[in-house]
């Protein structure tokens, strides 16, 4: 690599930055009402659980194309979200960003929802009793003792939805369509190139570039993971 | 600390049905595992809603079905010790201990409780580098510094080894004597309940058996198949007289005589709670020489309880005391131990351990 060449081109940097935009909107956005569905799955119990539990998971087993299309029907200009939010809010999603950024957090929510569920059902619920013994109400322990005790989960939570929304595709060409700059994320454009001649040098740079990125995501995972552990085992306080 | 409860709840197979009041500084809940102890203090601290009755501490009710009063733990003030401590694994000892402690108008100070738990070297530490005993002292600490009007711990000893509890059952009599604080203390073990509790609740299947206090419920011959037929005996309130330094040993007068139990812990003048086990007590129609025994008291048989097995019980008179031996029958026949009979109670020194020595408040 002798030359001075930038190693991505400037439309090639958009798409990356771009696709990382949308990916931390999507987490930040689904984090508090995963953490709530994973609150109440883990330790609520009331009738239609099971129900509210498979619909949660739905965009886990549904063809993307699907969510896709119903989050055209709902969040689209003339759809009833989708107007709701562009009158109180002035907040479109049709064609932008946003609903990228829409489509992807909710492909992700299952997966998010799974590993906070996971890290809340990991605590002891005596734990919480104490706390209240204490003199904490119900939520100053959801503050100060579930969420931090379910905090790996949540940060685990987070990776894996980043990590899947940096790989959606299906659901966000269906809702948002696929234009440069504004919706273009990294499996759109190499889609793209793909289907354009000569595009093979960006297609190989940018999946160069996806496989970097989730390695990333991945090491960052497991370096948390084990972090996790080491304050379990006592040899590091938050 | 007047503590009533009368309570109702269905658990599964048994039916939690519970009714005592009490009027002492520790109250202890005494009964076989699965007797529903627990369920009675996760009642009292409002972790159990019961389905009927009513809870209430000095006059103040916690729990009214009637009334439709059930206050959230958070608002009874009611510490909780629990068998497993239950640190909080991700905050240090230090904000362990003042997690539920108010920060003002503090009855118990930080420094007191952290001075006489002798936890002042650990409060940097994370819960999972301490031991077993650390983190139940560092529980009872953090339990004491939300200034609860009343302290339950349940089994707080059970998970230690033997070692641990008799350390961590001098900081709990060290509670009861120092800072006056109210306790409910819950066991399956006899020596802890004599040794630290005034008034004690005998439960059994989910009920209240007897209660009063715990001399009475310890020398009531007719409730020894549930105070322990193994561990069964006379509980005695004796005074320290005397030091023996050459030897180690402590005498205790009592009204029956004096006794000689190995250890020096107990200052002269401190009244005591001596527990002697039935089986550990021989008798004798004559005053035995050239015997390694130390304790030989004179007394009257007033009673005897034949079951028809091997071994009977006697009941020996001892001043103000009864005193149970438990003998073989062919021992009975040969001396013939009977009401009235004079008889010499022999007891070891080393019958008394550290477990059945207590000091009373």
């Amino acid at each position: 690599m002798g030359d001075n060449r930038p190693m991505l081109s400037a439309e090639e940097t958009t798409i990356v930055l771009l696709s990382l935009k949308v990916a931390a909107a999507s987490v930040v956005v689904s984090l508090p009402p995963a953490a709530l569905a994973a609150l109440v799955l883990a330790r609520a119990r009331f009738p239609g659980k099971t129900l509210f539990d498979a619909l949660i998971h739905l965009p886990l087993v549904l063809p993307p194309v699907v969510i896709g299309y119903f989050l055209l029907l709902g969040f689209g200009r003339k759809g009833p979200f989708g107007a709701f939010f562009e009158q109180v809010f002035g907040l479109t999603f049709a064609f932008r960003w946003t609903g990228a950024a829409l489509a992807a957090g909710i492909m992700g929510f299952p997966l998010m929802v799974r590993a906070i569920r996971l890290a809340i059902e990991a605590i002891d619920p005596r734990l919480e009793s104490a706390a209240r013994t204490l003199g904490a109400g119900p939520w100053r322990v959801l503050a100060s003792v579930t969420l931090p005790l379910a905090l790996p989960g949540i940060v685990m939570g987070s990776l894996l939805a980043f990590a899947r929304s940096l790989g959606e595709f299906g659901a966000t060409i269906t809702f948002v369509s696929n234009i440069p700059g504004e919706t273009q994320t990294l499996p759109l454009a190499i889609y793209n190139f793909t289907q354009t001649p000569g595009g093979d040098a960006a297609v190989l740079k940018l999946c160069a570039v996806s496989v970097l990125l989730s390695l990333a995501a991945l090491a960052a995972s497991e370096w948390l993971n084990r972090r996790s552990r080491g304050v379990a085992a006592g040899r590091g306080l938050m | 600390m007047k503590l009533e409860v009368s309570i109702r709840r269905r658990l599964g197979a048994t039916n939690l049905n519970v009714d005592f009041a009490a009027e002492a500084p520790v109250v202890g809940l005494f009964g076989r595992s699965g007797s529903g102890k627990s369920s009675v203090v996760n009642a009292i601290a409002g972790l159990l809603e019961p389905d009927a009755g009513r809870i209430a501490i000095d006059g103040e009710v916690l729990f009214d079905a009637a009334a439709g009063i059930n206050l959230p733990p958070e608002k009874r003030r009611v510490g909780y010790v629990f068998q497993d401590a239950l640190l909080f694994p991700h905050l240090s000892v230090r904000r362990n201990l003042l997690y539920g402690a108010p920060g003002t108008a503090m009855r118990i100070g930080f420094d007191a409780v952290v001075g006489l738990l002798g936890i002042e070297n650990l409060l940097e530490r994370s819960p999972a580098a301490l031991s077993g005993g650390e983190r139940q002292r560092v529980a009872i600490g953090r339990a004491l510094l939300s200034q609860p009007r009343l302290l339950l711990m349940d089994e707080p000893l059970a998970s230690l080894d033997n070692q641990r509890r008799l350390e961590v059952l001098r900081y709990v009599e060290a509670l009861r004597n120092e800072l006056r604080q109210p306790v409910v203390y819950v066991s399956h073990a006899v020596g802890e309940i004599t040794r630290l509790a005034d008034h004690v609740v005998l439960m059994n299947e989910g009920g209240v058996l007897a209660h009063g206090s715990v001399h009475e419920i310890f020398n009531r011959p007719d409730l020894r198949p549930y105070t322990g037929r193994y561990e069964g005996g006379a509980l005695i309130e004796a005074e320290a007289v005397a030091h023996d330094h050459a030897y180690f040993l402590t005498r205790f007068r009592f009204s029956g005589g004096e006794l000689v139990a190995p250890g020096l812990d107990t200052p002269l003048g401190t009244r005591v709670r001596i527990r002697i086990r039935s089986r550990d007590v021989s008798l004798a129609t004559e005053r035995p020489a050239g015997i390694s025994i130390r304790n030989v008291l004179e007394g009257v048989v007033s009673g005897v309880s034949d079951g028809g097995g091997a071994i009977i019980e006697a009941q020996v008179r001892l001043g103000q005391e009864e005193v149970p031996a438990r003998i073989s029958r062919q021992a009975r026949d040969e001396l013939g131990v009977a009401a009235g009979r004079r008889v010499f109670v022999l007891v070891k020194a080393i019958a008394f351990d550290k477990r059945s020595v207590g000091f009373s408040a």
